[in-house]
């Protein structure tokens, strides 16, 4: 086929699709990382958190969140009396510039932070009809964007309210636990900024990970645990009126 | 006994070509690392791994800011990680010549942890800033780095290099 000028520019843009098939097929391997040998969650410290939202604005800035959307987010509890059935909650902007000041000192006040659980048995996953969202083999609850049909099933079957739809893409988004950073060694970045130590990246497959120690002198909590969800984020000092 | 069956042979046949046509279609349409782990593909898995980072780490950040680090040993800061106040910075560890972090607003950076409020835990040093500096610069007074007063060291930059 002799290759004239214009069949040349018409095998151009086939040729460019091509390749970008071929790069797609082949995403950059991390090294020296196996996914059988980790097992992700994290530990959260209630007692350490100042409500800062330094995880917030650093999680949005790692992962390009969306403004009024929250891969992570921090709460802040006002609990009277013996009134631990109706706590207080407010999360002004998802506690992304800190909280004012709360005029009312009386009772107990406390930031909670949240974020995926990353359950081990989670809920969002099992309602996916096209098989977009899984829990990896390192127990990293993920969402493949270019599978997503923007249903919104897992959105609504995530009893944390962790999962949003992502106005730009209309797929589901959420919290990778950074899987782009622990891979390559690397904390998650709202642990990175975390001024207090309250946020701490967890490997529960490591003996080494200090997160045994703290499991076995401390005691620790999951969200709503009678949803049997097998949620990997661990809670110290967190009160009965978190939800 | 099998009269007049040249109807349903004819569905046979129709229905066999689906089935072949189901069954080419299927396998030129799921990619082919679906199911490699579960029921989901499983090139998607290095696909988010691969995505780039945004925010370097301390390690990175201390390995050239040495004076920094002195600095911060020598105060409760020692704990705090450089991009808490800075911002994402892996731009800034990947070109240092070009790309510089901005400068920080004290007055907003540090009223985030030390504004005072009843739902941060007890012993955390706390101000009201109208009262304690009338909105002024926190860094008027403090050194970020070593942040109790008369116990910095003195370097022309605050801090930098």
């Amino acid at each position: 086929m002799d290759i004239t000028r214009r069949r040349l520019l018409l095998l151009l843009p086939s040729a460019a699709v091509a390749w970008k098939f071929v790069q797609a097929g082949t995403p950059e391997a991390a090294p020296n990382y196996k996914t059988s040998e980790h097992w992700w969650g994290m530990l959260i410290d209630i007692t350490e958190c100042i409500g800062c939202g330094s995880c917030v604005r650093a999680c949005a800035a790692e992962n390009d969140v969306p403004d009024g959307f929250y891969r992570t987010w921090v709460e802040r509890y006002h609990v009277t009396d013996y009134e631990i059935e109706r706590p207080q909650v407010d999360s002004p902007d998802g506690g992304k510039e800190g909280f004012p000041l709360n005029q009312d000192a009386s009772g107990k006040n406390f930031f909670v932070p949240k974020l995926c659980n990353h359950c081990a048995d989670s809920p969002c996953t099992q309602v996916c009809p096209v098989g977009a969202t899984f829990v990896s083999p390192d127990g990293v609850v993920l969402v493949d964007k270019s599978y997503c049909l923007g249903c919104r099933y897992c959105v609504q079957a995530c009893p944390y309210g962790c999962r949003f739809i992502n106005p730009k893409t209309n797929t589901a988004e959420k919290c990778t636990l950074c899987y782009h950073r622990i891979t390559k060694g690397l904390t998650t970045a709202c642990a990175e900024v975390c001024p207090t130590g309250a946020r701490q990246l967890a490997d529960l497959k490591n003996p080494k990970d200090p997160i045994h120690e703290f499991l076995r002198t401390h005691s620790v909590q999951v969200l709503k645990p009678h949803m049997a969800t097998g949620a990997k984020v661990f809670y110290n000092g967190m009160d009965g009126s978190v939800r | 006994m099998f009269k007049d069956i040249e109807h349903l042979i004819r569905l046979a046949v129709v229905m066999g070509i689906a089935l072949v046509a189901f069954v080419l279609l299927r396998a030129a349409v799921v990619p082919k690392s679906f199911g490699e782990y579960g029921h989901y593909r499983g090139n998607a898995i290095a696909e988010i791994a691969s995505l780039p980072i945004a925010h370097a780490g301390r390690e990175v950040c201390e390995a050239c800011h040495v004076d920094v680090v002195e600095q911060k040993k020598l105060g409760k800061h020692v704990v705090v990680p450089c991009e808490a106040c800075h911002g994402p910075q892996a731009k800034h560890a990947d070109d240092p010549g070009t790309i510089k972090p901005p400068k920080i607003d004290t007055a907003v950076v540090c009223a985030r942890c030390h504004e005072a409020n009843s739902a941060k835990p007890k012993g955390f040093p706390q101000v009201a800033s109208v009262e304690h500096s009338g909105g002024l610069a926190c860094d008027t007074c403090h050194q970020p780095h070593k942040p109790k007063i008369g116990t910095e060291i003195k370097t022309a930059t605050g801090g930098k290099r």
